[in-house]
């Protein structure tokens, strides 16, 4: 788990990094660090896991992936986690999850989100993916976002009313 | 209008960053360009909004307890409901999707006990169950999303 210590670089980060020369540096200031606590507990972070991945962000939905599709499958929980790594291999996937079937009106419990720049491509997406399950794939369907009503996950502002880091679960347009 | 620079600093550097006092030099000189242009590059990418940020991308559940919560709501009253919802601070996205379950939004707490309160809550606030379906597993396989940018 990261200390207090983590968890401020964390928070002092999630709204991005300064496009100044020296961007660890300004971070490591703002909190009475150095420029090499910030840098070695950032890379200690990413060893254990806490940060998935350091960069930049990317807007899918500026770039034209207008069309994100969160696809769920009922698949059998014996086969879910071979299924799933499978599947978050695609290169369209850009998320794949286990998550509890919530029965009767939920049967799902693989969820993959896929993008792409038109419903066309999300449908073909979707059949690669059924092919990949094969005969485990019992029941799938696909919920396309009509409208956000609510993404403030990296606004900083946002963020300290919250008063807790975002996490990344669904920055691509879940 | 994207340069070419633009979409170098996009796809190539989603991960890996790096965590050097001069980060924006060592991309530069990876390059081949100036330091300056790749902090103005990435300035308009920022500032156009292509991408959200350049910094930590954290996995779900790390920090703090979160689940992905749904709730279908009569058509009339989807846009009060929502309006509900993304009020709570703890809400982080909030979707309107083609179906049934036709609101869908993150929640993420301090706690358990927390992110109980809040659903207890919205489904008190608007008299609608909240189906909440946190996390059992995270699928992700460290490959970028590798973008088509064509035609950007």
């Amino acid at each position: 788990m990261p200390d207090a210590t983590d968890r401020k670089i964390i928070e002092a980060t999630q709204g991005g990094l300064p496009l100044t020369p020296e961007p660890y540096q300004a971070i490591a200031e703002q909190l009475g660090l150095t420029a090499e606590d910030v840098m070695s507990r950032l890379s200690a972070m990413q060893d254990k896991g806490i940060i998935r991945r350091i960069g930049a962000v990317p807007n899918h939905y500026k770039l034209g992936y207008r069309f994100n599709g969160m696809t769920v499958w009922d698949i059998p929980d014996d086969t879910i986690d071979d299924l799933g790594q499978k599947v978050g291999q695609l290169d369209f996937v850009s998320h794949c999850y286990h998550r509890p079937r919530h029965l009767p009106e939920w049967p799902y419990n693989l969820f993959a989100m896929v993008h792409a720049k038109s419903r066309e491509d999300v449908d073909n997406q979707i059949r690669q993916i059924a092919e990949l399950l094969g005969g485990f794939n019992h029941g799938c369907d696909v919920l396309y976002s009509t409208r956000i009503l609510k993404k403030t996950g990296f606004r900083r502002s946002e963020k300290s009313r919250a008063g807790q880091p975002v996490s990344d679960e669904t920055a691509l347009n879940v | 209008m994207m340069t070419p620079l633009h979409k170098q600093l996009l796809n190539d550097y989603q991960r890996n960053f790096p965590l050097s006092p001069t980060p924006y030099q060592d991309i530069a000189t990876e390059l081949g360009v100036s330091e300056i242009e790749v902090i103005n590059a990435l300035t308009e990418l920022n500032e156009t909004d292509v991408i959200t940020r350049i910094g930590p991308v954290i996995p779900p559940n790390r920090i703090g307890v979160s689940t992905l919560a749904a709730m279908a709501v009569p058509e009339a009253q989807l846009h009060d409901i929502a309006q509900i919802v993304s009020a709570y601070p703890e809400v982080n996205h909030n979707y309107e999707r083609e179906h049934r379950f036709n609101l869908w939004f993150v929640i993420i707490a301090s706690g358990a006990g927390h992110l109980q309160q809040v659903i207890a809550r919205i489904e008190q606030q608007t008299g609608y169950s909240v189906m909440s379906l946190p996390l059992v597993d995270d699928y992700f396989i460290d490959l970028s999303f590798r973008m088509d940018l064509h035609d950007c």
